[in-house]
């Protein structure tokens, strides 16, 4: 099938990178590290903060740091070709068949994902196992159920990378937006403070917003705090978000084929 | 330094970078070195106007990179002014002004000017100086329209003339351009050319011209150093080069009617397609008496005259001296 | 004279942006709520806590507003070194080398931008409220001082110096930003989260402890949790100026292993 040779050969790409993959896993745990620490102390000072306790605190940390580059959090990810392909125009020759373009970049990121995820997700994970106290997935269940929320996790990452790439239509350039976003990604997805801790309507907001799937969605599944009903809630929550925003990235590309910028030349 | 020193004084210079190479059925890839430049010796004097020339992978930009201490070489020995360009690089940088031809160094959002001030300061060319340095390349350049448009703004000449106004404003010692007059449109390389030209006469500027535009050596330069395989294959005047190469022009007739091959002194027939012959005869040779030949036994309608091509001349250079 | 070139060249730049006003003012919005959203995440921690490790709010704040001072500052005086990557692939660095400007002043100038006033701004906020907490001395003022600038010292030679791992290689430069960000997001924190083998890595081996813990220490009449002697307290000059000098080896030895190289 067409998408899933796409998604090989963006794996494939992606694995070239050995040393700079190496680099990401030594850098991911020294901040997974750093980050541990902080995070034990705060939960030594209050044990019950935002529901967790410590190893739950702890174990956060490494998925988060897991998820990271899977999920692209910073942004980046093969929605970077699309921007570039905007800003030297090449991109006019793929709009004539828009329906794939979405299709294509999703397949696309999804087989830089897997990469991402066996190496610099895996990675980081196993250290964080063997220097602290992780918890694992308590059943089958739990563990199938996050690696669902995981894909869904990037599927919607990747929805709003594209709107944001996206904006190099009429922006020409997407980098001002990309750390925007990148800059909201961080602390809306949890990745910079657990969002079960941020208090009151800001608490509200945030886990309502897209973010949270990407990293305190997948978190609280793999930790155990969804289950039955709630776990479907939780991972249609995401599965909603990825349908919004993958909608909304067709209408953009619809409008930027009618008002496609061409920059160079 | 002496009034005999050269400015440029290139030694038995060598330079050899380490790659690593695939190689069939190793996994990991193979230590190997890439002889660059090796056994490299001429010498540039003040006032010269030197064309730099040979085919691409030559070792042209490795010896330019050399000079103007951007490299440092394996071996050998390089002073320019009478330093070395690697270990006194920022006083050398005072003295010589660089073009690189595809590049500019001016700031791409601000006007010319702008740019132009920067490199006073940073120069620390003297007010009055610069004044008159700008005021005569604008002039001669042809800038004085630009000097507040950005430079992102500018055609392709007129951002290759701010560029070589810019490398000029220190008046530096010698002046390196490599590929100046590509993109250009034929009048504006014909100008520029007449501006090094005068520039060489009137500063006694020296000139290293890397190109493979024969056309700007013949118009520019005194002296061609040619360089292939990273080593120098001839050192001299340009019409000697064609000497040496062997190299010939051809003249293109184009006969009224067909004939079998012309027959004049001095040139034999290479080729012939209907009424067309193309006849080739040595380079240094002038064309005059061959066309006065051909016309006066042969009905003629039309003829050209085509220049030999610098890539033949050094193949044919280089397969001689192996 | 190296400064004047600094400036001269970061003056050009600032001009430069300023042809798009309204871009340039996006983006500094766009840090400033960047910033902000970060003193929100250490608000939010202490929606939950009275203390951290045992240090109040306060107190916490001195040590984060203090460090994200002396970051903005290095940050803002580094520029672009994070790229000397991309410029020696794109050639620029060459261009740069026919100058006669050192190259060190060259890159970090290049693309000089102010965007990171916002970030300043916030932290000498921070840090000016924390100060209010603070029972101060002539002393322990001149330590408050020498602090900000050793901090700056530090940030600025632990950023240049591990950004010169891309005279080596290209693809593992992410390498470097566990130490360069690492270090920064470590200094956000009292140190004595952490166990004792690891303040002291922080101590002698990347000597970000010095950026503000130790002073801090002092400022705050606190004595060392974990033992360290009462000297370190004022040893950031040193740590400072040996940190530089250390980046500048090793950006000497950088520029020779590409001159003698070739890209």
């Amino acid at each position: 099938m067409l998408h899933v040779a796409i998604a090989t050969r963006a794996f494939r790409r992606y694995s070239t990178y050995r040393a700079a993959t190496l680099a990401g896993i030594f850098t991911n745990s020294v901040f997974g590290v750093i980050y541990s620490y902080a995070y034990l102390a705060l939960w030594d000072a209050n044990p019950t903060a935002g529901g967790y306790d410590a190893q739950d605190a702890v174990t956060y940390v490494w998925l988060g740091q897991a998820l990271l580059m899977t999920v692209a959090l910073w942004g980046g990810g093969t929605t970077d070709d699309l921007a570039e392909r905007i800003r030297t125009g090449d991109v006019a020759i793929d709009l004539y068949r828009p329906v794939g373009l979405v299709g294509w970049y999703l397949a696309s990121d999804l087989g830089r994902a897997a990469y991402h995820l066996l190496t610099r997700g895996v990675g980081p994970t196993l250290i964080g196992f063997a220097v602290f106290h992780i918890s694992l997935p308590s059943s089958p269940l739990t563990a199938l159920a996050f690696a669902v929320s995981l894909v869904l996790a990037v599927v919607v990452s990747f929805a709003v990378r594209f709107l944001v790439a996206s904006t190099a239509f009429w922006l020409l350039d997407q980098s001002g937006v990309k750390v925007m976003s990148g800059a909201f990604a961080i602390f809306f997805s949890g990745m910079m403070l657990p969002l079960v801790l941020f208090p009151g309507w800001l608490g509200t907001l945030a886990q309502a917003l897209p973010w949270a799937s990407y990293v305190q969605v997948p978190a609280d599944v793999w930790l155990g705090k969804h289950t039955g009903a709630d776990l479907v809630t939780a991972l249609g929550f995401q599965l909603g978000w990825a349908i919004a925003l993958l909608a909304a990235c067709q209408g953009v590309l619809r409008l930027a084929t009618r008002k496609v910028v061409v920059q160079g030349g | 330094m002496s009034v005999t020193e050269p400015l440029i004084d290139v030694r038995d210079l060598e330079r050899t970078f380490d790659v690593r190479r695939r190689v069939e059925g190793r996994r990991r890839r193979v230590r190997d070195s890439v002889v660059a430049v090796h056994d490299l010796t001429f010498s540039v004097a003040a006032g010269e106007m030197v064309g730099y020339i040979g085919p691409n992978g030559a070792g042209k930009s490795t010896t330019i990179k050399m000079l103007t201490g951007i490299l440092v070489p394996t071996g050998g020995r390089v002073r320019v002014a009478g330093l070395d360009p690697s270990r006194d690089r920022v006083e050398l940088a005072r003295r010589i002004g660089v073009v690189f031809g595809q590049r500019s160094t001016l700031w791409w959002d601000l006007p010319l000017r702008d740019s132009f001030d920067l490199l006073q300061k940073i120069y620390r060319i003297a007010p009055g100086r610069y004044r008159d340095n700008l005021a005569k390349f604008v002039d001669l350049l042809d800038l004085g329209d630009q000097l507040d448009t950005p430079v992102r703004q500018l055609s392709l000449g007129q951002r290759m003339r701010g560029d070589i106004t810019a490398a000029l404003l220190h008046d530096p010692e010698v002046l390196y351009l490599d590929e100046p007059t590509i993109g250009l449109d034929v009048v504006s390389k014909g100008r520029l050319r007449e501006f090094l030209r005068a520039l060489n006469e009137d500063r006694g500027t020296t000139l290293v011209l890397t190109t493979h535009d024969l056309q700007d050596i013949e118009a520019l330069c005194d002296r061609v150093v040619v360089i292939d395989h990273g080593t120098s294959v001839y050192d001299g005047s340009l019409a000697g080069l064609h000497a040496e190469g062997g190299s010939s022009r051809t003249l293109v007739v184009d006969l009224v009617d067909e004939a079998p091959p012309i027959s004049v002194p001095g040139a034999s027939v290479r080729r012939v397609d209907g009424p067309r012959q193309w006849l080739s005869f040595p380079a240094q040779a002038s064309a005059a008496p061959i066309v006065a030949a051909v016309a006066a036994s042969y009905d003629v309608a039309d003829l050209s005259i085509q220049e030999p091509d610098i890539e033949d001349v050094i193949r044919q250079l280089y397969s001689r001296n192996v | 004279m190296h400064l004047r070139s600094y400036l001269q060249i970061a003056g050009l730049w600032i001009r430069a942006a300023w042809q798009y006003p309204t871009s340039f003012v996006l983006l500094a919005v766009g840090n400033g709520l960047i910033t902000a959203l970060d003193f929100v995440g250490l608000w939010i921690m202490f929606a939950h806590l009275e203390d951290l490790a045992g240090f109040a709010l306060h107190e916490v704040a001195l040590l984060y507003g203090s460090a994200s001072l002396a970051l903005a500052v290095a940050d803002t005086a580094i520029g672009s070194v994070e790229r000397i990557g991309s410029y020696i692939r794109t050639g620029r660095l060459d261009q740069m080398m026919t100058k006669p400007v050192p190259l060190l002043v060259q890159v970090c100038a290049d693309q000089f931008t102010l965007r990171r006033l916002g970030r300043l701004t916030q932290a000498a906020v921070v840090f000016g409220w924390a100060c209010t907490y603070v029972d101060w001395t002539p002393t322990r003022v001149l330590v408050a001082v020498s602090m900000l600038v050793s901090g700056g010292l530090l940030f600025f030679g632990l950023f240049v110096g591990f950004s010169c791992v891309q005279f080596w290689t290209t693809d593992a430069t992410e390498f470097a930003n566990a130490f360069t960000y690492g270090g920064a997001t470590v200094t956000q924190y009292p140190l004595t989260i952490f166990p004792r083998e690891v303040i002291v890595g922080l101590t002698f081996v990347i000597p970000v402890a010095f950026v503000n813990w130790y002073p801090c220490l002092y400022l705050l009449g606190r004595s060392d949790p974990t033992g360290m002697p009462e000297a370190f307290q004022f040893a950031s000059p040193v740590a400072g100026v040996l940190t530089m000098a250390a980046a500048l080896l090793v950006w000497r030895s950088g520029v020779r292993h590409y001159t003698s190289t070739g890209s």
